[in-house]
């Protein structure tokens, strides 16, 4: 989970970090009324994407009546396809230098890194190698204090600003670790003009499988709604821009069955992995979810490890009943565990199931071109359909 | 032979009690696993599928030298799983859970790696050595003992994967699932190496997946391989930013891409199917032959098939 700015700013002033004097505005009047307090402001929209600034969403105002006319363009209009309905009024800085400074999980390394650079206020990314530090921190023991002197010597920074800069990174780290992050960053750190350093700008990722031991977090949603339904229902959900709504077990074979349905000339409506032994009702509310967009074709591909294909058959069955049958075709790929079972339940309701990935995607992306053709039920093509039945994909309710 | 477990493993499983251990137990023991205890605080006395359940690790070691764990425990009691399966000594600690906080994971492989344990996982449907045995989710009739090794980051592509081998007759040393988290106990080289010293072992098959950058590690370390490799990758239609199930498996900030991974295996040698069910043809294609196929040269019966082609 990605935290807003203003979030990651709390995050780190509780720990001791300095920040600029700031506060969240969703009005006019209210960026208006920080502006009186604060002086000259920058006004920062919070949204949870890089490259404000060059989207138009960092803007200043020296009087609380600029502040308002600013707050009043930002607010609720979309910048990089997300709204705007916060915005962030700080203190303008005047910074003379900016430095990177972050602490992320390393999962070559299965440690935390620092990673800490003379050339701030950009992408890491774009920053060459050979002016970025990066330091290992064994995770049993922390990040020592030696070692953050240590990285400052390397940046040298010399002696007033290194004892800030340590002081800054050992309570980032603090953060990094109390907040369960992935990755907590500073970028810029700002050197203003007074000769002190400020977290001019910063991000905390939270990892989203700590967060049952962080009830008070505060919970931000990214996602489309349905995404966000998935999620609540503790499903891996990605929604894309195609036609044919899939469903497989395991992140693997769910993706490659992506590649495969456009490798065939289809196109994928969505990444869901129904795996990791979801139960029966779990299995039906994915596929329900995937139906209400509307596909033009369902394609159920399991594997069954620990999933179970009976499972996975009752909760197509399900659905079936509960929706008086299904108004698309349903092409469906199941074996491993409790296979024999799974197949007797699906014959029992009047639907079959290919053995293998290559037949039941050939199968489904050719059922969504006739679907989207709005024919009647397709013939499977030569050698796409179950040994000796080529009509294996259903249609409405009369099965 | 097999790669870190075979006929000698003995296992116990933390969480046996629980649905899916109960479960699986009773697979593992069915494939002929010797599943030698249980684990479970508190139900210490019970019997599961005749199994003895103890309330600790320790115990099930003093009691049926065990040797290997797989833990079902629940994502926010397993790291302290991992640390009772490592302080008791096991050398094979399988973590089939999911949704293990990062910063635990990262715990667990420091204290695994001081006592000398090797994890399989987190997140992983575990580790089979065809024949010998089976500890973790996988299903059985996937697999048949051979030559071929496997490895991979995610459970039900490289079940798709060692069911057409095992189709087309090419049976396997060990399948080891990596898992799917960002931080795992094994990584692609580490395993690589070990198929490398495994005299049974005659190619190798990698299953990787976009994200991180395992597979662009890998592909340095099997440059200098002698064993044939042949990959798959999963991921070619994702799109940046988008987390694919798995942890691990996000493009970020432009790196981790499908194209990135797929020049760097090609650049080491390595075959790449475009299809999974295409793996079993090109491992067929690159598998020396042994002497007893009649190769013709003996001891050095992979003589001009090497991966490094």
């Amino acid at each position: 989970m990605k935290l807003y700015e203003y979030l990651a700013k709390e995050a780190f002033a509780r720990h001791g970090i300095p920040v600029p004097p700031g506060r969240v505005a969703t009005s006019p009047k209210g960026a208006a009324e920080a502006a009186q307090e604060l002086g000259d402001v920058a006004l920062k929209v919070q949204i949870l994407a890089g490259g404000r600034g060059k989207a138009g969403g960092i803007r200043f105002a020296s009087t609380p009546d600029e502040a308002a006319r600013q707050a009043a363009e930002l607010l609720g209009t979309e910048i990089r396809g997300l709204r705007v309905s916060k915005v962030l009024v700080e203190k303008k800085l005047q910074i003379d230098r900016e430095f990177y400074l972050g602490v992320a999980v390393d999962g070559g390394a299965r440690r935390p890194v620092v990673i800490a650079s003379t050339a701030g206020g950009v992408n890491i990314e774009d920053v060459p190698e050979k002016l970025i530090i990066k330091q290992a921190v064994d995770p049993a023991w922390g990040l020592m204090p030696f070692r953050a002197r240590q990285i400052a010597r390397r940046l040298d920074l010399g002696p007033d600003l290194s004892s800030q800069f340590t002081d800054i990174l050992l309570r980032l780290y603090d953060v990094f670790q109390t907040y369960d992050a992935e990755l907590a960053e500073i970028n810029p750190l700002a050197l203003q003009k007074d000769g002190l350093l400020v977290a001019a700008d910063g991000r905390l990722n939270m990892d989203d499988d700590a967060l049952f031991r962080h009830p008070d977090s505060p919970v931000v949603e990214e996602g489309t709604e349905l995404e966000l339904r998935a999620r609540k229902a503790g499903l891996a959900y990605v929604e894309l821009d195609g036609d044919i709504a899939v469903m497989a077990n395991g992140a693997g074979i769910t993706m490659a069955t992506l590649d495969i349905i456009q490798l065939y000339g289809g196109r994928p409506a969505n990444f869901l992995d129904a795996g990791g032994g979801a139960g029966v009702e779990t299995t039906a509310a994915a596929i329900e979810l995937l139906l209400s967009r509307r596909p033009k074709a369902l394609l159920i591909n399991i594997f069954g490890g620990i999933t179970r294909c009976d499972d996975v058959a009752r909760a197509l069955v399900t659905v079936g009943e509960r929706r008086g049958g299904f108004d698309l075709p349903v092409v469906i790929r199941l074996v491993g565990t409790n296979e024999k079972e799974g197949l007797a339940i699906l014959e029992d309701y009047g639907l079959k199931a290919y053995r293998t990935m290559d037949e039941a995607a050939a199968q489904v992306v050719h059922a969504a071109k006739v679907s989207a053709g709005d024919q009647p039920p397709p013939r499977a093509p030569a050698g796409a359909g179950p040994a000796g039945d080529p009509s294996a994909v259903e249609r409405g309710g009369g099965l | 032979m097999a790669i870190f477990v075979d006929e000698r493993t003995r296992v116990v499983i933390q969480n046996a009690t629980g649905r899916q251990g109960r479960f699986h137990l009773t697979q593992m023991l069915a494939y002929g696993t010797h599943v030698m205890a249980g684990t479970s605080p508190g139900k210490g006395g019970q019997e599961v599928e005749g199994i003895p359940i103890y309330d600790t690790v320790e115990q099930a070691v003093l009691h049926h030298a065990v040797n290997a764990s797989v833990i079902f425990v629940p994502a926010a009691f397993a790291k302290d799983a991992v640390f009772e399966a490592a302080d008791a000594g096991l050398g094979v600690i399988v973590v089939i859970t999911e949704h293990i906080p990062v910063h635990d994971a990262m715990a667990m492989m420091a204290y695994a790696r001081q006592r000398g344990s090797v994890v399989v996982g987190p997140n992983t449907f575990g580790i089979i050595s065809p024949g010998k045995a089976k500890l973790g989710i996988m299903p059985a009739v996937a697999y048949t003992p051979g030559p071929v090794g496997i490895v991979a980051r995610s459970g039900t592509l490289s079940y798709e994967i060692a069911s057409a081998l095992t189709d087309a007759g090419l049976g396997q040393t060990t399948v080891v699932g990596l898992g799917g988290d960002r931080v795992v106990g094994l990584n692609f080289v580490e395993v690589l190496k070990k198929f490398s010293d495994d005299p049974e072992t005659r190619a190798v098959v990698l299953v990787g997946e976009i994200g991180g950058s395992a597979e662009e590690e890998a592909s340095e370390y099997i440059k200098g391989m002698s064993k044939p490799v042949v990959a798959y990758v999963a991921g070619r239609s994702a799109p940046p930013g988008k987390r694919m199930g798995h942890a691990g498996a996000i493009i970020e900030r432009g790196r981790g891409t499908f194209e990135g991974k797929i020049e760097a295996l090609e650049a080491a040698g390595v075959k790449v199917a475009a299809l999974p069910w295409q793996v079993a043809d090109l491992v067929a294609e690159v598998l020396p032959p042994t002497p007893a196929d009649g190769g013709g040269n003996g001891r050095n019966g992979r003589a001009g098939t090497g991966g490094e082609a």
